[in-house]
């Protein structure tokens, strides 16, 4: 369906590029990854200012779709959220251009204030039930999670290891859901982007360890997933560009002023 | 020139008509055929009837959404039939013509408010209720229910009233001539008149409860599971779909459509019945 809805966009973007500027415009896409997809429009149209003869499209879909679009060729950059590639995705060049911390949220009303990646997998697999074996009050856990094939559930599940993810957890289809999930039930547990955080919910320590931007730069932080850059095998020249671009000193300070944890 | 005109009005509005029906038909072919080489080549046995729903691992079993998509259906149904026909009834026959002129049309707004709309409501009051006073998570079967219940009101109580009102009047003349109440003659003469019309709009407000995806998402907390009770969260097939449409490439992704080719089958034995109700009423006529 999405296919379908991008196409008469395509034909009209095509259109308005072939008749509104006669000379032929350098044409990239970037596609993939949700949680990176608003940091490259941002990266997109500073680079365009500073490039009047460069155009970018950045296109959402998730990192499978990043991964299976860098590919196919259906666009020159995939974007992926992943801990670990998947195999498919070997022959193709990856670069790390940003860091995302994972952070682990409960209710504000929840006294738990840390957690360790074993009480954490136990919580998740539903071998733990109540806050009070944490050092919580008497109440039963809600656990939240994603649904399968999240970038952010698969680097989640990658990082913690060993979780069959509980029965009774409830599923919630982004970043935003959780948040609302868990600010509105006093016994939940999720998790998400640290770059959303916010006073409605509470992050936990984990192994006592903080989860600030300066602690996952110090490697301190466990939960940690890199953000990547796909291009097959020799990218041309305007592509490389784009990436040297992001790498730079610009593009990482729009990357850290925006939330999320630069490369370098 | 004005037979002309006419002429290419027919064509015209010939063409339109035959662009929904090829509209419907596009959409069966493209699910059936994205969907079916997936259940010959996993089984449809297995698909339909084992509670392994693991994608990553390869795993598609649907049963516990297909029982969850029942459930919450037959719950919304056991919530919005009888508050719609009584509604219906109360509509036609104990309020002034004026008045109803004013309500109905009021009610029939409800099917226009957005899903998402129904959703955040259950989101920020329902599920909120439900966990304080009764327990679970609050996202749970039983939201869903409530929340599809009062969704399809407006399709039950508008069609509902159509086929009340379409009873001859002679009818109930006849009954209140014989010395029978209001009530009588509702309960024994006019309901039993208008009874396949009132089964037919529960078949269609049904088709809706089933296929309802946004405001379900929402409120019923999408495990996978076979619900033990209606205070604990469910995934229906709907749901299903589109909450991993996005990520779903390969295998996963036929898996979906499958789920869409069930849903399909579900819905058109639905559609077919809710006719053949309606036809047997004109028949009898």
């Amino acid at each position: 369906m999405i296919k379908l809805l991008r196409s008469p966009l395509m034909v009209l973007v095509t259109a308005v590029l072939i008749l509104g500027c006669g000379k032929n415009k350098q044409s990239i896409t970037l596609a993939g990854s949700t949680a990176f997809q608003p940091f490259a429009e941002k990266l997109a149209e500073q680079y365009m200012a500073a490039n009047p003869g460069a155009s970018i499209t950045v296109q959402g879909g998730g990192s499978a779709v990043g991964i299976q679009s860098a590919l196919s060729g259906a666009a020159q950059i995939g974007m992926a959220d992943l801990v670990n590639l998947p195999p498919e995705a070997r022959e193709l060049n990856a670069t790390i251009v940003a860091r995302d911390g994972i952070a682990v949220v409960i209710n504000p009303a929840n006294k738990v204030k840390d957690l360790t990646l074993d009480q954490l997998r136990d919580i998740f697999n539903g071998k733990i039930k109540n806050w009070k074996a944490v050092g919580g009050a008497d109440k039963d856990i809600t656990v939240v999670s994603r649904e399968a094939g999240s970038g952010t559930r698969t680097s989640f599940e990658e990082i913690v290891t060993g979780i069959d993810l509980s029965g009774n957890a409830l599923i919630q289809d982004s970043n935003g859901t959780i948040r609302e999930t868990v600010a509105n039930d006093a016994g939940a547990i999720g998790y998400l982007s640290h770059g959303l955080l916010n006073e409605k919910i509470k992050a936990v320590l984990l192994d006592g360890q903080e989860c600030t931007t300066e602690k996952i730069m110090a490697q301190k932080y466990k939960l940690v997933r890199p953000i990547f850059l796909l291009t097959k095998a020799q990218p041309g020249a305007e592509v490389q560009s784009v990436i040297d671009y992001i790498l730079s000193a610009e593009g990482q300070q729009t990357i850290q002023q925006n939330g999320l944890i630069p490369a370098k | 020139m004005p037979v002309n005109s006419e002429k290419i009005m027919q064509q015209l509005l010939l063409a339109v008509a035959f662009s929904a029906l090829s509209a419907l038909l596009l959409i069966a072919v493209f699910i059936i055929s994205q969907g079916l080489p997936f259940i010959f080549r996993y089984g449809l046995g297995e698909f339909l009837f084992s509670s392994q729903w693991n994608p990553q691992a390869g795993k598609f079993g649907i049963f516990p959404m297909v029982v969850s998509t029942l459930w919450v259906t037959l719950g919304a149904m056991a919530i919005g039939a009888p508050l719609g026909v009584a509604g219906a009834v109360f509509l036609t026959e104990f309020v002034p013509r004026t008045v109803m002129r004013i309500i109905k049309p009021a009610i029939e707004l409800l099917a226009g408010i957005p899903s998402v709309v129904y959703g955040f409501i259950g989101v920020m009051v329902l599920a909120p209720l439900i966990r304080d006073h009764l327990g679970g998570p609050g996202l749970s079967l039983l939201a869903g229910s409530i929340i599809l219940g009062i969704m399809i009101l407006p399709t039950i109580i508008s069609i509902s009233i159509d086929s009340i009102m379409a009873v001859p009047k002679s009818y109930r003349e006849g009954s209140l001539a014989l010395g029978a109440t209001v009530w009588q003659t509702v309960r024994m003469v006019t309901l039993p008149a208008a009874r396949s019309g009132i089964a037919a709009s529960i078949i269609l407000a049904m088709g809706r409860a089933i296929g309802e995806t946004m405001a379900v998402i929402m409120v019923t907390g999408n495990s996978v599971k076979i619900p033990g009770s209606a205070l604990e969260p469910v995934r229906t097939l709907t749901a299903n779909i589109a909450l991993e449409m996005g990520y779903a490439t390969g295998m996963h992704r036929q898996a979906l459509f499958a789920t869409g080719v069930v849903l399909f089958v579900v819905i058109m034995i639905l559609n077919f019945s809710a006719s053949y109700v309606m036809r047997q009423r004109k028949a009898r006529r």
